[in-house]
């Protein structure tokens, strides 16, 4: 430390306010790793591919995976807190449900808002419910209930479709919320933004403030970090989980509420093995399954440069799951190489 | 006398700012129970994690049979012939007697499988040479806490352990349980093993011992036969040093009742817990390990519920429902295990010590960084935590500065009672001296403060008032000036009165 | 017999027959041997797979890349045999095998060298393996009449009167048995999951004992990832999506503790099996199949509320009165008389 201690000052030495910031951490933190991606990403595909840096297209491809980074932020508070939701794209599908059966009973576009929230909403207290009360596995609960919505979802609806939409509800879904404006100087616009992707930016900005300038924030990371400690120092830790499942389960509400707007129309499979994409957008992030650690930066540049990868391949012709054989060895590639570096690290000291 | 089974030798073992053992040296002989005895933290049981190869001594030789032996594992003194039971089991309660016993070397037949009925059957006949008729194919978690340290003491059979190390084994055993363990350990002594048993229990201690190994501060200040020694005397080798001179108790005046509880009780851990704490005392808060001090505490806290009990503080009821109500009425608790329910290691300073008392510093709807750190450098410097940065994360700090941050926690949110559990179990004698400094600092700023600790000079040295704790109810109160060390251990023991 | 057959495998072998004999009541149909054969024999692959992921349940891991892992191995066998007709049989089969127990290994390795969470690892390996099926075949898929007749005539033939994938389920299962109840290892498994510090004490090795559970699961992927292939007559990437979860199921309808070191042979047989008669059932009953997975969801739910072991802190028994009334064990008096 280079800080002098200073003549006639009480302490015997200097204690700093803050943690000194040294480049080296800096570099090597998981969110500039990310935003390296991030770039690496845009400068290899606009490479590829002429028609990757184009506004519209760009506008599409977040619509692509706004629906799933929505989810993914109540999915992040969830890990935070060494728990899951496992039953998200279920949710998702008996949310979109409920609001194709409320649209063909005419309701207004907000009101298939609304109903989608409180399916999710419904959805999510009851997950949360079964893990506070019962002290059962999040994990556990939430395959369970997976089924269960989803199955649900396959009773009512059988191999039917739901697709009569009131067209305010599918302009919503459909077109850009915030069409592409000139601004009169040639290299200043506003890009088309999509309904969900403005949700996803509010929300992400929200949860950000959320978690890490308030007091709320700061009670998750110690229930991450220690739930007994947290008890130990007033927390209300299982209210809190408590309402992270509810808030997860109205998000994924709300993402079945923007997904059915921007497909007209659903049948039981919608949104299928969303689970893994979100928990994988997640950890991607940084955040730990072990529960403590994660940023919501994080996970927004995660969502952002997954969302770019599986487009930019998407132009190439690159079918699905190839995409997904790629995004897999990322997940693993990302998380193992620090570890590799340490174990080394600690085999060298060790000798 | 024989030839000891097992000798050591000048043994030292030190972890970071603490002397954990000093050249201690102590033989055992075969068919001899030699009960080790000491205050908690005098280094009992860094000689039972020495001698079941879990710490290795910095230095010093241990001796088995006339062998020199180093112990690199647990395994190599099973090898050895060591085995212990210890305080909690460390057993595995989903499989059965038999497999617990012989986990780690199950006999095989000839087919390489794992021989069932031969480990069945010489389960049965290892827990039949102890005299417990336990079924070998139970599960585990079926037996209680009496039938498992049997089935510990079957595993140490089965390893042919010349060595049994008995952990304070009788802790959570009834009255009719001692008596089937200590005939147990009369039959071991008659087959020749060498027994090491630990135990705060004085009428324990004659009842089965033959000799005694004494230790104070990590070094050996006595050993004997037991039958050459009274209690009143074991108890003055145990505490030692004149008290009143190492914790200063500063004068305070005394204010009016802030704190009464009374009745405080739950269905099987404490009852009837009544006491008045005023503002500037200090009550101390004795008794042995399990006595329910830490229970009632908890209770009086809000972590686990009540059945019974009214508790008023500054005139007014109270209810407690969670340790946010508690927190909120102005009740701190500093936890006794401080890595588990005090600490957040992973988070920094400044982080701990603001979470109790989040609210102080938020600013419309978020918090405020400047506050936070303000807070935490006036507490962190009225404590003197030593550290790079406020921020710097609590996983990196010595035991004493988790332990200095963790009572800052609590002081921040503006206490009116302070409860200390324990608060200087496991830290080095600096950090010890600057807490005992800073408790008394804090009664005389006028808070209430109630001292749970098993160390009888610091409760000596520190309390204006001392109640004592046996079997979860208050058996005893001492003003300051008319105690006794030896008075106060023989209400907390249940010795008798006389050899006091 | 090792293990008495505890109350729980009991209890869930109750819960069955009488399902059963309610169903065959109803319609007699469904007692039928034509009709319990059909159901064993497409829930044979379900067995052993809710076997493989219970060993790895039992180290307090879990394995989402078995499916994943089934239709990799399975597409690879079908490629052998559309290949190289000539092949025997076995070497077919142990293609499909020893693809599995790689992609096996390759999970244990990340698990217990870099201590990577489980549920990451597989989360990723699942993604991988699947996508390779596609970069393997360009996106063709094998069809029937690409596959050698031998390779797909094996899974229909019968012996005894039981098709083939019941007999190596019930192989499969005796493996597991005799292993998990008479190897020492197999012991250590339970060991390391029900106190990892205490197994450390008995010198069992937790990163041993993980890398042999995942490699464990693998093999058996690849093992149904054949039958699977061979028994449907299509190996594509989409194959047996999902079914990693239906696994799951089985298991903790079985009674395996997500928490580790908890699960039984039988138990796990049950739970899957348990699955295979609601599937079965649903038609026999004319109630539309798009109950089955409302079902599965509410039988897992009722399965962990019901396993769930009170986990509230146990009071201590402090007080002299708690501790006689309490404590006192029969065992231990019954000495004295």
């Amino acid at each position: 430390m280079n800080v002098p201690v200073q003549p006639g000052q009480q302490d015997r030495y200097t204690v700093l306010d803050t943690a000194p910031r040294r480049l080296r951490d800096f570099l090597l933190s998981w969110d500039v790793i990310l935003v390296i991606l991030f770039v690496l990403t845009i400068v290899v595909n606009s490479l590829v591919s002429p028609y990757f840096l184009d506004v519209y297209n760009l506008a599409d491809a977040t619509s692509n995976f706004s629906e799933k980074a929505i989810i993914a932020l109540g999915m992040a508070l969830l890990i935070l807190v060494r728990d899951i939701d496992l039953s998200v794209a279920a949710i998702v599908a008996l949310a979109s449900m409920g609001i194709g059966y409320a649209a063909e009973a005419g309701w207004s576009p907000t009101m298939l808002f609304a109903v989608g929230l409180g399916i999710g909403l419904l959805c999510g207290v009851f997950n949360g419910a079964l893990v506070t009360r019962f002290r059962l596995p999040s994990i556990v609960v939430t395959i369970g209930t997976m089924s269960l919505f989803r199955g649900l979802t396959q009773v009512i609806l059988g191999d039917q479709a739901l697709r009569s939409y009131p067209q305010g509800f599918l302009d919503l879904g459909q077109s850009y919320f915030i069409p592409m404006t000139e601004t009169g100087i040639p290299w200043l616009f506003i890009p088309p933004v999509p309904l969900s992707f403005l949700v996803f930016l509010v929300l992400a900005l929200i949860f950000g403030i959320v978690l890490h300038r308030t007091a709320v924030g700061r009670q998750l990371f110690a229930i991450g970090s220690n739930p007994v400690a947290a008890r130990f120092s007033g927390v209300p830790v299982n209210r809190l989980r408590f309402l992270l499942f509810g808030l997860s389960g109205m998000l994924s509400g709300l993402a079945g509420a923007l997904l059915t707007a921007r497909l007209g129309s659903m049948r039981s499979n919608i949104a299928v093995g969303w689970e893994l994409d979100i928990v994988t957008m997640v950890i991607l992030g940084g955040v730990s399954i072990a529960g403590g650690v994660g940023s919501i930066l994080g996970v927004f540049l995660a969502v952002l440069v997954l969302g770019l990868v599986t487009f930019g391949m998407a132009l190439n012709n690159i079918p699905g799951q190839v995409i997904s054989v790629y995004i897999g060895a990322l997940l693993i590639a990302v998380i193992s190489i620090p570890r590799i570096f340490e174990r080394l690290r600690a085999w060298r000291a060790g000798r | 006398m024989s030839d000891p089974v097992l000798t050591l030798t000048a043994v030292s073992k030190s972890f970071p700012g603490v002397r954990a053992l000093h050249d201690v040296s102590l033989s055992l002989q075969s068919g001899r129970v030699t009960a080790l005895i000491g205050e908690n933290g005098a280094g009992k049981s860094t000689i039972v994690k020495i001698l079941t190869g879990i710490y290795r001594p910095d230095s010093g030789e241990i001796h088995v049979g006339g062998a020199a032996r180093h112990f690199s594992s647990p395994r190599d003194a099973w090898a050895a012939g060591i085995a212990a039971i210890h305080q909690e089991t460390v057993m595995f309660d989903e499989l059965t007697v038999a497999e617990n016993i012989f986990m780690g070397h199950m006999p095989v037949a000839a087919t390489g499988g794992v021989d069932w009925s031969r480990m069945r059957a010489r389960a049965a006949d290892l827990l039949e040479r102890i005299d417990a008729p336990i079924p070998p194919g139970l599960p585990l978690k079926r037996l209680s806490v009496a039938q498992k340290h049997l089935v510990e003491i079957a595993r140490a059979l089965s390893h042919e352990a010349q060595v049994v190390i008995m952990d304070e084994p009788t802790a959570a055993l009834s009255a009719n349980e001692i008596d089937d363990l200590f005939r147990i350990v009369e039959q071991l002594k008659a087959e020749g093993h060498a027994v090491v048993f630990i135990s705060h229990k004085f009428d324990e201690i004659f009842r089965i011992a033959d000799d005694f190994v004494c230790l104070r501060d990590g070094e050996k200040v006595g050993e004997g036969p037991v039958a050459s020694v009274t209690e009143a005397e074991l108890v003055r080798m145990m505490v030692g040093r004149p008290v009143d001179q190492v914790f200063p108790k500063r004068d305070v005046p005394i204010g009016d009742v802030v704190l009464s509880v009374e009745g405080l009780s739950n269905a099987t851990e404490y009852a009837d817990i009544s006491f008045d704490l005023r503002k500037g005392e200090i009550l101390g808060l004795y008794g042995l390990v399990g006595a329910g001090r830490t229970e009632a505490m908890q209770g009086l806290f809000g972590i686990t519920p009540t059945t019974r009990g009214r508790v008023t503080l500054e005139g007014r009821p109270l209810a407690v429902a969670s340790p946010a109500d508690a927190i909120a009425a102005g009740i701190s608790y500093v936890p006794e295990d401080r890595q588990d329910q005090g600490a957040i290691l992973s988070l920094g300073i400044r982080e701990n010590v603001t979470l109790a008392s989040l609210g102080q510093y938020v600013r419309g709807l978020f918090l405020s960084r400047p506050l936070e750190i303000d807070e935490t450098r006036h507490l962190g410097r009225r404590l003197a935590v030593k550290a790079s940065s406020w921020e710097q994360r609590l996983a990196e700090l010595s035991g004493g500065n988790q332990q200095k941050v963790v009572i800052a926690k609590w002081l921040a949110t503006r206490p009116k009672v302070i409860v200390l559990d324990e608060p200087t179990k496991g830290i080095d004698i600096g950090s010890k001296a600057a807490v005992h400094e800073f408790i008394g600092e804090l009664a005389g700023e006028g808070l209430a403060v109630v001292l749970i600790s098993s160390e009888l000079p610091e409760v000596m040295g520190l309390a204006d008032r001392l109640i004592v704790m046996k079997e979860g109810r208050i058996v005893e109160e001492f003003q300051r000036g008319r105690w006794s060390a030896e008075a106060i251990v023989g209400a907390a023991t249940g010795a008798r009165r006389d050899a006091a | 017999m090792t293990s008495l057959i505890k109350s729980r495998e009991l209890f869930l072998a109750l819960i069955l027959v009488i399902g059963v004999i309610l169903i065959g009541s109803y319609d007699p149909v469904f007692v039928r041997w034509q009709n319990i054969s059909d159901m064993l024999t497409e829930t044979s692959v379900l067995f052993m797979l809710a076997l493989a992921q219970m060993v790895v349940i039992l180290t307090r891991g879990i394995d989402l890349s078995v499916a994943a892992n089934l239709a990799l191995s399975g597409f690879v066998a079908a490629l052998v045999s559309q290949y190289y007709p000539g092949v025997p049989l076995a070497l077919m089969i142990a293609a499909g095998v020893a693809v599995g127990l790689l992609l096996g290994m390759i999970n244990g390795a990340l698990v217990a060298l870099l201590t990577i969470p489980p549920i990451v690892v597989t989360l990723g390996t699942l993604a991988v393996y699947r996508g390779m099926i596609i970069i393997l075949a360009g996106g063709d898929q094998v069809n029937a009449s690409e596959m050698g007749d031998v390779f797909q005539a094996f899974p229909k033939q019968t012996f005894l009167g039981l098709t083939t994938p019941i007999w190596i389920a019930i192989g499969v299962s005796i493996l597991f048995w005799l292993f998990l109840n008479f190897t020492r290892t197999g012991r250590g498994l339970y060991a390391v999951g029900g106190n990892p510090l205490a197994a450390r004490y008995c010198g069992i090795s937790q990163g041993r004992q993980e890398f042999l559970a995942y490699s464990i699961a693998g093999a058996v992927s690849g093992l149904c990832g054949y039958l699977w292939v061979a028994r449907y007559g299509v190996a594509y990437s989409e194959i047996a999506s999902g079914y990693e979860l239906t696994v799951i199921a089985a298991c903790v309808i079985g009674g395996v503790s997500i928490g580790g070191g908890v699960g039984t042979v039988a138990g796990t047989l049950l739970g899957a099996l348990f699955l295979g008669i609601v599937n079965t059932a649903l038609p026999v009953l004319q109630i539309s199949p798009f109950w089955q997975m409302a079902i599965a969801g509410a039988v897992i739910l009722a399965a962990v509320v019901i396993n769930a072991r009170a986990e509230h802190r146990p009071d201590k028994l402090i007080l002299p009165e708690a501790r006689r009334l309490g404590r006192d064990s029969g065992l231990l008096r019954r000495v004295k008389a």
